[in-house]
């Protein structure tokens, strides 16, 4: 038994880390119980360079990269992928771009060739581009109908009140309107390239071959242009409780968002602010907030805690389904708990239970290849350190109540929250 | 994947399936019950999702919170699912604490205590659900649908039930749903992961094999008569987009039409993954519909969902309809492409691309044990495991004229209904 959870945590003696010498680092873990490859990576041209004016234009760029290249049209990028059962997509986050996909190992060259040629060679065809563009008007029409996600937009433009973060990577209609062909010419010409590109590959590969087949590909590409990330500024926080609410007419139900900012990934105070976020709103049936919203009141299907943490400042929220007619009760027992939560900690059986989840877990998160490339891309991301997942557990145990309690002090303040409520 | 696998029937006809996979430390166990929303009468739709939420709400030896604790504390994942002709429930977990899971499944297959507090708590929540659902466009245009599609099969509702039965229902009522359906001889236990078959065997009949067999459930037995017209029908509502949602009735999974049907599918809009627990699916970017609607821009997206039922169930492409265009448009040419897969033989190397696709997406769903436990009892439910391992082979046996047979008697407008979700054209503002 130990050998076997041992084997399926990722460390430094199974996972091969190459750098390129135009930048490029390519992660390899060997995964020979499948017969399929999963592969994943991320490069610095996220919707940070966007303009308010062209909001989208970086995830306009990245889904763009699959509609034609120089070398082949859309009916054949897709022909070459889904005739043997593959997949690729790209899409833009704030940071970062990235892209996913996965095939049987045997179709490994024919994936990264066209990975390779999208990066390096689209040409965002006129026709293909308003095509993509009238979809992203839809999906934004659709958006704009959606409690949850209308919810969620909103708590970020309260929280992240004159910061970037306070953006939709997918911009507005009246952004994706603005979008030219020639801006996601540009935008690819400027930002694309090797630097800071990083590609994760687990499966049924060989280490030598498949980081040569990776060289072969993008090892002789450069682009001087590259720019760094803007510099950000500070956040300003909330003075007080500050709540918004979006009316959508003809909703059943209306969906709540409550909440503040939370940790960087790399701050110390992580990891405490996780185990502490479990307690509140995820352990078991969603935690403490799962037990009072909806196991003890019956007010909503769905409520739940969640610790939201990047490069930069996250988001520590809870949010909720509930009847309009609930609204005022549901928000009540959020705040009281989220008091609770600051006055008197977490009990030593709860967080017990909270650590013992998070080590029981690992085997879970990391069974399949598209876990393993999750894993890997975090280290590198975040600068873990290769063998992260094997020193885990202890991190985990190192947790103190104290700390749950500090960390949650430091971040929730019961009268300076945002509130963001979206419904009929 | 390995297609080795154990089955036992344990004296009060508990069947049970196992299947050893050695690759990582973990254990995936499901009991699967014979009773979903189509064993529901008027007055109680929902019931049967409704009693799968009141399991978890305790037994005498594992109140709610100790379950859920018990569960999460060793890192394992639990969850339950009602459909259409099953209800199931899972824990996957650490290989070592397996006895967990199966202690609970075996206690809750017949302690449930339904208390009555707990089910007016349930109430709102079940309640609250169906209102997520409703503020989905596609859920109110679907409901509709299907609703038209079943005249007399009790598939004709949602699995979430109809509103005033959500209200009305009683305690008893649920209780006595779960006597009659959760019982030994009404069930299968599947689990794949990393056991040894023996000793997980020991461990199952110490704790079922004293739960008694009930009466066997009788299932409704309202066979949906022959389809005479067309039924076209509209739902308005809130937004600014068009949904289009045409079923036709289809085979059940395991009528011999059910593989062609696979591949026709697969040819019109994309193969579909079969993985619902891990694994994922493939883009269709270049199945037939999309080429023919999006390509052309009638429609911003286009899917198809075939699903493995025990009784025929339907078939339904949905399409989201392009801001510029009418849904009649759209319509005409879906009925175009549809008039050529009937008019002209699929040649022989789009069925192969349609195999190796299914072989792709069966070698990315083999690596989640949750995954393979799914499939495992799954089949069950409406055929054997052995339609699951056999399914490559099945599709590799269609052959052109068995796709042209099949389209002719299933894709006539007789057979369908089309729906059409009509958006008011009202936004939201903050």
């Amino acid at each position: 038994m130990k050998s076997i959870l041992q084997h399926s945590l990722p460390g430094r003696d199974d996972i091969t880390r190459i750098v390129l010498p135009n930048g490029i680092t390519i992660l390899v873990r060997i995964n020979r119980n499948s017969p399929s490859v999963v592969l994943g990576g991320y490069f610095p041209c996220g919707s940070l360079f966007d303009t308010d004016e062209k909001l989208g234009l970086a995830d306009f760029t990245a889904i763009g990269l699959l509609r034609g290249s120089r070398d082949r049209d859309f009916q054949e990028i897709f022909n070459t992928l889904e005739s043997v059962g593959a997949n690729l997509s790209f899409s833009a986050g704030g940071h970062t771009a990235g892209f996913s996909g996965r095939c049987l190992s045997e179709d490994v060259p024919r994936l990264l060739g066209i990975l390779a040629d999208a990066l390096r060679h689209p040409i965002f065809p006129t026709e293909e581009v308003e095509r993509l563009r009238a979809q992203f008007l839809t999906g934004l029409a659709i958006r704009a109908q959606d409690t949850a996600e209308m919810a969620s937009l909103t708590f970020d433009q309260i929280v992240f009140a004159g910061h970037p973060y306070a953006r939709p990577d997918d911009g507005w209609p009246g952004t994706i309107q603005a979008i030219t062909r020639d801006d996601l010419e540009d935008f690819h010409r400027i930002h694309y390239g090797p630097k800071g590109f990083v590609i994760a590959i687990v499966g049924a590969v060989d280490v030598h071959l498949i980081s040569k087949q990776v060289e072969g590909v993008l090892g002789d590409w450069n682009n001087s242009t590259q720019p760094d990330l803007p510099i950000l500024p500070e956040l300003i926080h909330l003075k007080k409780t500050k709540t918004r609410r979006v009316n959508i007419p003809g909703k059943s139900q209306s969906d709540l968002v409550i909440g503040t900012t939370g940790p960087r990934r790399i701050d110390p105070d992580y990891i405490s602010a996780s185990l502490g976020n479990s307690i509140l709103g995820q352990f078991g049936m969603a935690g403490r907030i799962g037990q009072v919203v909806r196991e003890k009141s019956g007010l909503a299907y769905y409520a739940s805690s969640s610790l939201s943490a990047g490069i930069g400042p996250g988001t520590w929220d809870v949010s909720a389904g509930v009847n309009r007619e609930n609204i005022v009760k549901a928000k009540e027992l959020i705040f009281q708990e989220i008091q609770r939560f600051v006055d008197k900690g977490v009990t030593n059986e709860e967080l017990a239970d909270s650590q013992s989840n998070y080590i029981g877990r690992l085997p879970l998160s990391l069974e399949s290849n598209a876990g393993v490339v999750n894993a890997l891309l975090n280290i590198e991301r975040f600068d873990l350190g290769l063998d992260y997942y094997r020193l885990y557990p202890d991190m985990v145990r190192s947790i103190t109540l104290d700390d749950v309690l500090v960390t949650a002090r430091k971040y929730l303040h019961p009268d300076k929250l945002a509130v963001a409520i979206a419904g009929s | 994947m390995t297609n080795l696998f154990s089955e036992f029937l344990l004296e009060n006809g508990l069947k049970i399936l196992l299947k050893e996979i050695h690759t990582t430390p973990l254990v995936s166990s499901w009991v699967w019950y014979r009773v979903g929303s189509r064993d529901e009468t008027t007055g109680h739709t929902g019931i049967s999702h409704w009693c799968e939420h009141m399991q978890f709400k305790g037994t005498p030896q594992f109140p709610p919170s100790v379950m859920e604790r018990a569960i999460s504390r060793e890192g394992g994942i639990w969850n339950a699912s009602t459909f259409l002709d099953w209800t199931t429930f899972f824990e996957t977990m650490p290989s070592d604490k397996v006895d967990l899971g199966l202690q609970i499944e075996a206690d809750r297959m017949v302690n449930s205590l339904f208390d009555e507090q707990e089910v007016a708590s349930e109430r709102t929540v079940v309640i609250s659900e169906r209102e997520g659902s409703e503020n989905e466009p596609f859920f109110r245009l679907s409901e509709a649908v299907q609703h038209a599609c079943f005249r007399t099969h009790p598939y004709h509702h949602e699995v979430i039930g109809d509103m005033p039965d959500l209200q009305s229902m009683s305690r008893d009522d649920l209780f006595a749903h779960y006597r009659t359906f959760y019982i030994p001889n009404n069930a299968v236990i599947s689990i794949a992961g990393d056991f040894k078959t023996r000793e997980i065997l020991a461990k199952i009949r110490k704790l079922f094999k004293k739960i008694p067999a009930g009466p066997p459930p009788r299932r409704i037995s309202r066979p949906e008569p022959a389809a005479v017209g067309e039924h076209n029908l509209t739902v308005e509502g809130p937004g600014e987009t068009t949904f289009l949602d045409i079923s036709y009735h289809a085979p059940a999974a395991a009528d011999p039409d059910f593989f062609p049907f696979t591949v026709l599918d697969s040819l019109l809009s994309g193969p579909s993954s079969l993985n619902m627990f891990g694994g994922g699916g493939i883009s269709n970017k270049t199945s037939r519909l999309y080429r023919a609607l999006v390509e052309k821009d009638l429609a911003v997206s286009v899917s198809g969902g075939l699903v493995a039922t025990a009784d025929p169930f339907i078939y339904s492409i949905v399409i989201t309809v392009h801001p510029k265009r009418k849904p009649e448009e759209t319509l005409a040419a879906f009925d175009g492409e549809v008039k050529r897969i009937l008019d002209t033989r699929v040649p022989i190397a789009e069925i192969n691309r349609a195999i190796k696709q299914a072989r792709a997406l069966f070698a990315y769903g083999s690596e989640n044990i949750t995954n393979q436990a799914f499939w495992l009892g799954h089949a069950e439910m409406f055929a054997t495991y052995n339609w699951f391992l056999t399914y490559l082979e099945e599709l590799a046996k269609v052959t052109p004229a068995d796709l042209q047979k099949v389209a002719r008697k299933y894709f006539r407008p007789q057979n369908r209904v089309v729906g059409t979700y009509l958006p008011s054209g009202v936004k939201g503002k903050s």
